[in-house]
């Protein structure tokens, strides 16, 4: 693997290879000692144009666990606020020898440009860009799915006629996008729940079904529901009229989790609005994987960084993976 | 492209009994006996071994895998390797004797990684090793306590062992 730039073009082998290691990386993560030495002497830089606490971290300590070094370059208080474009940025971090770049940047495409630009020979990990997609979210989604499904017993399948529910504002969502893709490249039915508002124009080009009634989509008694961060910072126009009527319709309270079917389990990306899309009887309930979604995110993270960076580089070879 | 048969059906398992013995004999009993595989017909082969001295000590002896891909030092030199499950037995490593098992041992690369990895799950009193065929050509100082067969190649040469659970079928052939 060169880059993994989305979860669109991401393939089922790709997809399961992925969750597969990410099994094996989550089993040393139980060890003694949990540092490996398989990417001693490669460096990852993390670029991040956009604030982000979980998902910076998350990939340091992968990135550590592995023995990579990591260079953290954050654009509040850098070159960026100085007016330096992305080619100048990204050609200074190849200079220092950056092995792979994590980029979370607020314009949709920037990793995609950076991997194909031939600005840079490292390869790239898309850490969310803009409304576009957060893919190491996506597959550490599906691998909480998987493992709270199958546990040990979770390698090599995918996840068919697994039933997820998506809630929130899909409009801005590239956790959405990402999950939608992912999901249903591994077989499963995905239903996205919206106020009107809040769902893409383009949705109908999209292999899911889109109900605007949370009630109605969980009387279907999902496997999974999924909720999504009301982006306050994004909500720019009136969406909804006010919170407390987003809450009451959309939001994820006592009695919508307590109505949710036995093994069904309740997620967030995080960080999660309390009392807005999900109450904190939800957000603290057996079903809630929202810690579990943070553990299993370093074990997929140390699988792509595996697989971009460990083996021999296939523009060597000319193959793929 | 000719391949030759130097280890048929018999003799896999004849040299498997007798390493048996010899690691009971070694170990003076099965006390404290933990046998890890290396991914893929070493697994095999540790959990032949641990059933056949089970057989002959009657008292079960665990086996389990142990990979060693993310401690190899020539990752960069192949397509990226997935790894496989390592599978510890409950009884853990901690204070055991440690038999590491494989298939072939050539340059003695995966027996380092092995040790390193067994060093990030515990410590064992004693690690030793058993193969089923050794090549030669060590570029590492290690050295098999127990050996099914000692097979002199070429360096060129494949060594191919084929193991009726991974493949089908059984025996051990080297090919020019």
């Amino acid at each position: 693997m060169r880059h993994l730039l989305d979860t669109r073009t991401l393939d089922r082998a790709t997809a399961l290879r992925i969750l597969d290691i990410a099994e094996d990386m989550s089993d040393t993560q139980s060890r003694e000692i949990k540092k490996l030495p398989t990417l001693r002497g490669k460096t990852v830089v993390n670029l991040f144009f956009e604030d982000s606490t979980r998902t910076r971290i998350s990939f340091e300590a992968a990135a550590k666990r592995l023995s990579a070094d990591v260079i953290n370059f954050a654009a509040k208080g850098s070159s960026v606020s100085k007016g330096e474009s992305l080619k100048d940025t990204a050609q200074t971090l190849q200079a220092m020898g950056a092995d792979a770049v994590v980029i979370r940047h607020p314009a949709s495409g920037a990793p995609q440009t950076l991997a194909t630009s031939g600005w840079i020979s490292a390869g790239v990990v898309n850490a969310g860009d803009g409304t576009h997609e957060h893919p190491t979210q996506a597959l550490l989604d599906a691998f909480t799915i998987r493992k709270r499904r199958f546990g040990d017993d979770s390698r090599g399948r995918d996840l068919r006629g697994v039933r997820v529910v998506i809630v929130g504002d899909v409009l801005h969502s590239r956790v959405a996008r990402s999950n939608v893709w992912l999901l249903t490249t591994l077989g499963a039915d995905v239903t996205l729940v919206s106020p009107p508002t809040l769902v893409p124009q383009n949705v109908s080009l999209w292999p899911v079904r889109v109900l605007y009634d949370l009630d109605q989509a969980l009387a279907e008694e999902p496997d999974a529901v999924m909720m999504l961060r009301i982006q306050l910072e994004r909500m720019n126009a009136a969406y909804f009229p006010t919170e407390r009527e987003y809450s009451r319709r959309w939001g994820l309270d006592a009695v919508r989790v307590n109505a949710l079917p036995g093994g069904s389990i309740v997620m967030h990306p995080g960080p999660m609005n309390r009392g807005l899309e999900i109450s904190s009887d939800a957000a603290d309930s057996e079903r809630s994987t929202v810690l579990e979604q943070v553990t299993n995110g370093v074990s997929v993270r140390m699988a792509v960084l595996y697989l971009l960076l460990a083996g021999e580089r296939d523009d060597e070879r000319g193959g793929d993976l | 492209m000719s391949a030759r048969t130097v280890l048929h059906e018999a003799d896999v398992s004849r040299a498997l009994t007798r390493i048996a013995h010899e690691i009971l004999e070694s170990n003076r009993g099965a006390d404290n006996l933990v046998l890890l595989g290396i991914p893929t017909r070493g697994v095999t082969l540790a959990r032949r071994l641990a059933l056949l001295i089970s057989e002959i000590a009657q008292t079960s002896v665990p086996a389990g895998a142990l990979d060693v891909t993310l401690f190899r030092d020539d990752l960069a030199k192949h397509p990226t390797r997935s790894p496989r499950p390592t599978e510890i037995p409950a009884s853990g490593v901690d204070g055991k004797t440690v038999v590491l098992v494989d298939d072939v041992l050539f340059s003695g690369r995966s027996i380092r990684a092995a040790l390193d990895a067994l060093q990030s799950i515990g410590r064992p009193a004693i690690v030793r090793l058993a193969i089923l065929v050794d090549r030669g050509h060590r570029e590492l100082p290690i050295r098999p306590d127990f050996i099914g067969k000692n097979i002199p190649s070429a360096r060129s040469e494949r060594v191919n062992v084929r193991l009726f659970e991974d493949d089908g079928a059984e025996g051990v052939t080297i090919e020019a």
